[in-house]
Formats: C-alpha cells, sequence, structure tokens
C-alpha cells in the first residue's frame, strides 16, 4: 500500500500501472480479510444459523409431516399467563435497572478518573461472581429468617417478617442486580463521551443546570440508554436460573415453560416452538427500537 | 535367550488365554440408569450379581428421562438394553410401544405388586412422597395426614409441596377426606378446589428434592410434601425435622426394555435376576431406598432397623397407597398445564 502510494505521490506517469497494482493491493486485501473472518463466519454459521433453522423445522414438524400443532398448544391460558408474567418482569427489571443504573453512570463519568475505577469495580465486581452463587446470595439475605428481615424485626419496624422471595418481588430484586452492569456499563460509555463544553454552552445561552441536563444531557445519552434498555430487556426476558429460584414456582417464566416441555412432556416440538415464539418477539422489539431511534444511534453505542 | 524367547512366548500364550478367548464369548449388556450414587447402589448390589450369573459385562450409561428412550427407539438401533426411569415413565413409553414387553419368568416373580408393573415395565425401587415438618415449631402436637397440612389453625406455618400436579392432588383429595384406593381416577375439579384452599400458605412450590430440603432446613416454611429420602437426610444431619409414613405415596422407579434393544434377550434375564427377593434386599444395604419385592423383607438380609425407615417395608407400605402410574401417563400433560395456570394465578 505504501508502495503504490509512494508511486502515485512520486508523480503517476505510469498511474495506469499504479492502478491496477492498487486493485490487486484491495483485492488481495478482501481476500485475506475474508480468509481472516472465515473461521468466525463457519463458526457462527454451526453454532446459531443452523440450530436455529432446526428449530424452527422441529417447531412446524411431527411424526407425520407439517404440523401447526406445537404452536396451537401455545394457545392455552397458561402460556398466555407466563407470556404476560415474563413481560411483566423484563419490564420491572428494565425500568428499576434505568432508574439505579442512570444516576450511576452519571457520577461515575463526573468523577475524577480514580474514583470512577472504584465505582466501575464496584458495578463489574458481582458481575464475575457466579450468576447462581448471586442468586443463592439474595434467597440468604430475603428469606423469612434471612437478614433484611431479621435487622427489620430488630430495629422494631416489622413484627412478622416480610416475604421479601419467592414471588415476584425477589425474583425482580435478584434480577435487577445481575441486569444492572449491562445498563451502567453502555450508558457510561456514552456519557464519557459527552463534552463537558456542551453543557457549558447552554449554561452560557441562560439555561438552568436542570434544563441542560434534560434538552442537552440526557438526549446526546440516548444511544447508551438505548442500548442499556434493549440489552437489559431481551435479556430479562430469557432469564430462566433466578426466576426459578427466586420466584417460589408460582412466578413461571417462559424458559420454565420451555424447560417443561423438554423434561415433563419430552416434547421438543413444542420446546422449539416456545422458542421460536420468544426469537420472534425478541426480533421485533429490536426492529420496532431500531426504528424509533434510527439505527445510526444504536451503531455509535457500540 | 532361547530360555527367555520361551518364556516371553509362554507368557504371551497365557495372555492371551486369560483375557482374549472368555471376552469373546463374553457379552456385554449396557444398563441405563440415573447415575450418581444411586447408579452406584445399583452397581454394588444388582449389577454385580448379573455380570456374575449370566457371565456378562454390564456398560453403565445414564438417562434423564423418557425422552431418551424415545430418541433411541426412533433411532431404530437403540444402544441401551435396560432403561431405569420413574413409575409413570415407565407407563407411558410402556403406552407409547416404546418397550419390548417382558418375559414370563418376569412377571412371574413373586413379591412385586400388580400396580408396579406393566406389559413393558417392572418396578425395582420404593420410595414415597410423605408428610414431613419442623419439630421446633410444632413441639407437642404433631401433623398426622395430609388433612394436617391443610389446617392451618392447628398448625400455622408456611408450606410447601412439588412444582407438579403429581402428588398435589392426591394430596389435596385425601385431605379434603377421600379415602385411599378410592383416589383413582382423581377427581381434578374437587382437588384443584381444596388446593386453592391452601394455596396462599405454600411459600415454596418445590422444583427439585434439594430445594425441598432447603426450604425445610432454613425454616422457609413448617411443613413439606417431600421424598422419605429427603427428609430422612435432612433429621440424619440433626436438622429437627420428622415425617409420617402415613398416607405416603408409594413410587417406583422401573426397568423397561426399549423396544429393539439389541440384546433384548439378556436384559430380560438380567430384569429376572434383579427382582428376585434376596437380590432386590441388597439395595437396602448400599442405599435408603426400599426393594419393590416384598418378599424381599423375609428373606433377612434388611435388618428391622433399616425396614422401619423404607417406605416400602410391609409395615409401612399398608399405611400408604401406591401412586397410579397408568392414570399419570395418560394424564400428565393436561393437568401439568392446568397446574401451571392454577399456582401462576
Amino acid at each position: 500500500m505504501t508502495l503504490a502510494l509512494d508511486q502515485i505521490a512520486a508523480g503517476g506517469t505510469a498511474s495506469g500501472a499504479n492502478e491496477e497494482a492498487l486493485r490487486r493491493q484491495a483485492h488481495g486485501e478482501r481476500r485475506s480479510m475474508l480468509a481472516l473472518t472465515l473461521p468466525a463466519l463457519l463458526l457462527v454459521g454451526f453454532v446459531v444459523l443452523i440450530p436455529i433453522g432446526w428449530l424452527f423445522w422441529l417447531s412446524f414438524v411431527d411424526k407425520s409431516g407439517f404440523t401447526l400443532i406445537h404452536y396451537q398448544r401455545l394457545l392455552h391460558p397458561t402460556y398466555l399467563l407466563t407470556l404476560r408474567t415474563t413481560f411483566e418482569l423484563a419490564f420491572t427489571v428494565t425500568v428499576v435497572c434505568l432508574l439505579l443504573g442512570y444516576p450511576l453512570a452519571y457520577l461515575a463519568s463526573q468523577l475524577p478518573r480514580r474514583w470512577a475505577s472504584l465505582v466501575l469495580l464496584c458495578v463489574l465486581f458481582p458481575f464475575w461472581t457466579s450468576l447462581l452463587v448471586r442468586t443463592y446470595a439474595w434467597l440468604v439475605l430475603l428469606q423469612r429468617r434471612g437478614l433484611v428481615n431479621t435487622w427489620l424485626q430488630k430495629l422494631g419496624i416489622i413484627e412478622e417478617p416480610l416475604r421479601l422471595v419467592h414471588n415476584f418481588t425477589g425474583t425482580a430484586i435478584g434480577m435487577t442486580h445481575i441486569m444492572l452492569p449491562f445498563m451502567v456499563l453502555p450508558l457510561y460509555a456514552t456519557m464519557k463521551t459527552i463534552s463537558e463544553d456542551y453543557m457549558r454552552a447552554a449554561a452560557n445561552l441562560g439555561a438552568s443546570p436542570i434544563r441542560a441536563f434534560w434538552q442537552i444531557y440526557v438526549p446526546l445519552s440516548f444511544p447508551g440508554l438505548a442500548a442499556g434498555l434493549i440489552v437489559v430487556f431481551v435479556l430479562s426476558l430469557g432469564f430462566y436460573v433466578t426466576p426459578a429460584l427466586l420466584g417460589g414456582g408460582r412466578v413461571m417464566m417462559w424458559a420454565m415453560q420451555i424447560e417443561r416441555s423438554t423434561t415433563v412432556y419430552a416434547d421438543w416440538g413444542a420446546a422449539s416452538a416456545m422458542g421460536v415464539v420468544l426469537l420472534v418477539i425478541t426480533l421485533g422489539i429490536l426492529w420496532l427500537v431500531s426504528r424509533l431511534t434510527g439505527s445510526a444511534k444504536l451503531g455509535e453505542a457500540r | 535367550m532361547k530360555f527367555v524367547a520361551h518364556a516371553l512366548a509362554a507368557v504371551a500364550l497365557a495372555a492371551t488365554a486369560g483375557h482374549v478367548a472368555p471376552a469373546a464369548a463374553q457379552q456385554t449388556l449396557t444398563i441405563s440408569s440415573w447415575g450418581g450414587a444411586y447408579q452406584k447402589a445399583q452397581r454394588e448390589a444388582w449389577f454385580n450379581i448379573v455380570e456374575k450369573e449370566l457371565g456378562v459385562t454390564i456398560k453403565e450409561e445414564t438417562t434423564s428421562g423418557v425422552a431418551d428412550v424415545r430418541a433411541q427407539v426412533a433411532s431404530g438401533r437403540p444402544t441401551w438394553d435396560l432403561v431405569q426411569q420413574g413409575n409413570y415413565g415407565c407407563a407411558l413409553l410402556d403406552k407409547e410401544g416404546n418397550t419390548e414387553p417382558l418375559t414370563p419368568a418376569i412377571l412371574g416373580v413373586k413379591g412385586i405388586a400388580d400396580n408396579m408393573k406393566g406389559k413393558g415395565w417392572i418396578s425395582n425401587l420404593v420410595y414415597a412422597t410423605t408428610l414431613a415438618w419442623s419439630d421446633e415449631k410444632y413441639r407437642d402436637k404433631k401433623p398426622s395426614s395430609w388433612a394436617d397440612m391443610w389446617d392451618t389453625k392447628t398448625f400455622p406455618g408456611g408450606r410447601t409441596m412439588r412444582r407438579s400436579p403429581v402428588y398435589a392432588l392426591e394430596s389435596a383429595l385425601l385431605a379434603d377426606g377421600v379415602p385411599m384406593e378410592k383416589l383413582y381416577p382423581l377427581d381434578t375439579a374437587r382437588a384443584f378446589k381444596k388446593l386453592e384452599a391452601i394455596k396462599k400458605d405454600v411459600v415454596v412450590w418445590w422444583a427439585s428434592g434439594a430445594q425441598s430440603q432447603q426450604v425445610l432446613k432454613d425454616r422457609e416454611v413448617e411443613m413439606a410434601a417431600i421424598w422419605n429420602g429427603r427428609a430422612a437426610a435432612l433429621a440424619t444431619e440433626g436438622e429437627k425435622v420428622s415425617l409420617t409414613f402415613n398416607q405416603q405415596m408409594l413410587l417406583t422407579d422401573c426397568w423397561v426394555v426399549p423396544k429393539g434393544a439389541k440384546n433384548k434377550d439378556l436384559a430380560m434375564k438380567a430384569i429376572e435376576i434383579m427382582s428376585r427377593p434376596e437380590v432386590q434386599a441388597r439395595i437396602a444395604l448400599y442405599i435408603n431406598y426400599g426393594p419393590a419385592n416384598v418378599e424381599a423383607f423375609n428373606t433377612g438380609i434388611i435388618k428391622p432397623e433399616v425396614a422401619a425407615k423404607l417406605p416400602s417395608s410391609p409395615e409401612n407400605a399398608k399405611k400408604g397407597f401406591v401412586l397410579d402410574a397408568n392414570y399419570w401417563a395418560a394424564n400428565l400433560d393436561e393437568l401439568t398445564k392446568q397446574f401451571d395456570l392454577f399456582i401462576q394465578r
């Protein structure tokens, strides 16, 4: 590349030959890039595309051939209720993550580097701990004779222990804890790129700090916000372990129904159909969000 | 040198004679069970005996349920000759035509009750779902029947039941006054209505045996519908937990031979051996499960103090009933959906 550029710079008398050389080089580069990405492409093909194709296939066949029976099955009220719970829980967790995560990311972005690292470390530290361990930790904290209830009782705030776990509340608490880093990290990344000059300019033009924050800062942080919201919401939709352990059995998530289909009914067709439904809903949400916000903004956040 | 060569040749010959010849004659029987300590006990108690008597080698694999057997049969060439399943799993596979019919020799073994076997399956182990409670909470008056589980006035406190219609519906009907021998076919409407009454006191619908143990141990709940082995394990650990065999639901694990199994004749012989009372009795020496063959309790192998803790010992067995495998094989799917709807509401 350098050689070709040097030749051009040198005068370009043999410009035709140079162009030829450039083109060849560009070709070669494209080929080697392709060769480099080939392993990844093959991997994605084999472990993502083919299994998903297989999933679609399984959801539409039974012993006698093509069938919609697996999808008809999902019309039973128990599945509709589970779908509702799944969305309610994902929505609740996303909102709580937003309320907790935005101020935290903002704080981290405003602090001097060393303190910001400390805050981020606190966010990341649980992230590196096993999900199962954290879930059991919440069980220890929230159960009837757990730390929270014991303290509240000792302080005389409550008389009878509160039911903090084995229900929707406990599940939402546990999931929020696990999902929080997914909200904070993209937000922090975006907020770090927002120049303070914008806020100063806004102040200079007479905006109050609050107005400047809402009209300048929040819109500028939107790419990170959208990324965080989507990641938290979509991951929450597919949650299994935490609701299974903290939900007391009565909080049924879509993933738990999939498990039911494979282990209780041994019905792979129905399980596949449920997988397809969740996948389609998730893709639908992503499409909707990208339409609403413009895909460019989402791209920026990466 | 010559001597060495001769010696080597002799050793080589001896080695061939010692190993290759019997190996060629020896057949392999592949048995798939639940793995872990459970399968180890089966190996010690049963598989070793079968190997010796039939002169075969038993190769062990593990199964996680009926889906495995279905897949094996569907493939046309099952690699497993003999598979362990839960009782309604066995009945289900039998109903679907995924099993080989058992030989008269097996079905003729004395001591295994009719409701513990079918055309293509026979039980080998017995455990039970029992009522267990915290003795710290209920110090004086102890619960003694499923009705007490529903009696939150006399026995206040949290409950746990399995997240499944199996056991839950039976216990509800028993609590509602249906006699054990008249349970099946279940009056499901009545059962769900009765369950509605206890629902708010059920703190946890447990999904695994370990979870049922944990919530009882942590005193999240005071009373549980729990597998006897799980409650007994807590008591052994020193927790103040007791159980009653009264109105216990006897559950069995059982053998099936997958349809088209390569060594099905050998598998049949193996089942016959493992069903004999004196072989059956051995299982209680290695794990806290009872034999399915009641004659095993007359062999003298199981000591009275061990028998007292086994659900299938004649003394305990008469206090309970055998879960109807065929009923659940036919109704599991529909009732599980109803049950899931019920607990979510």
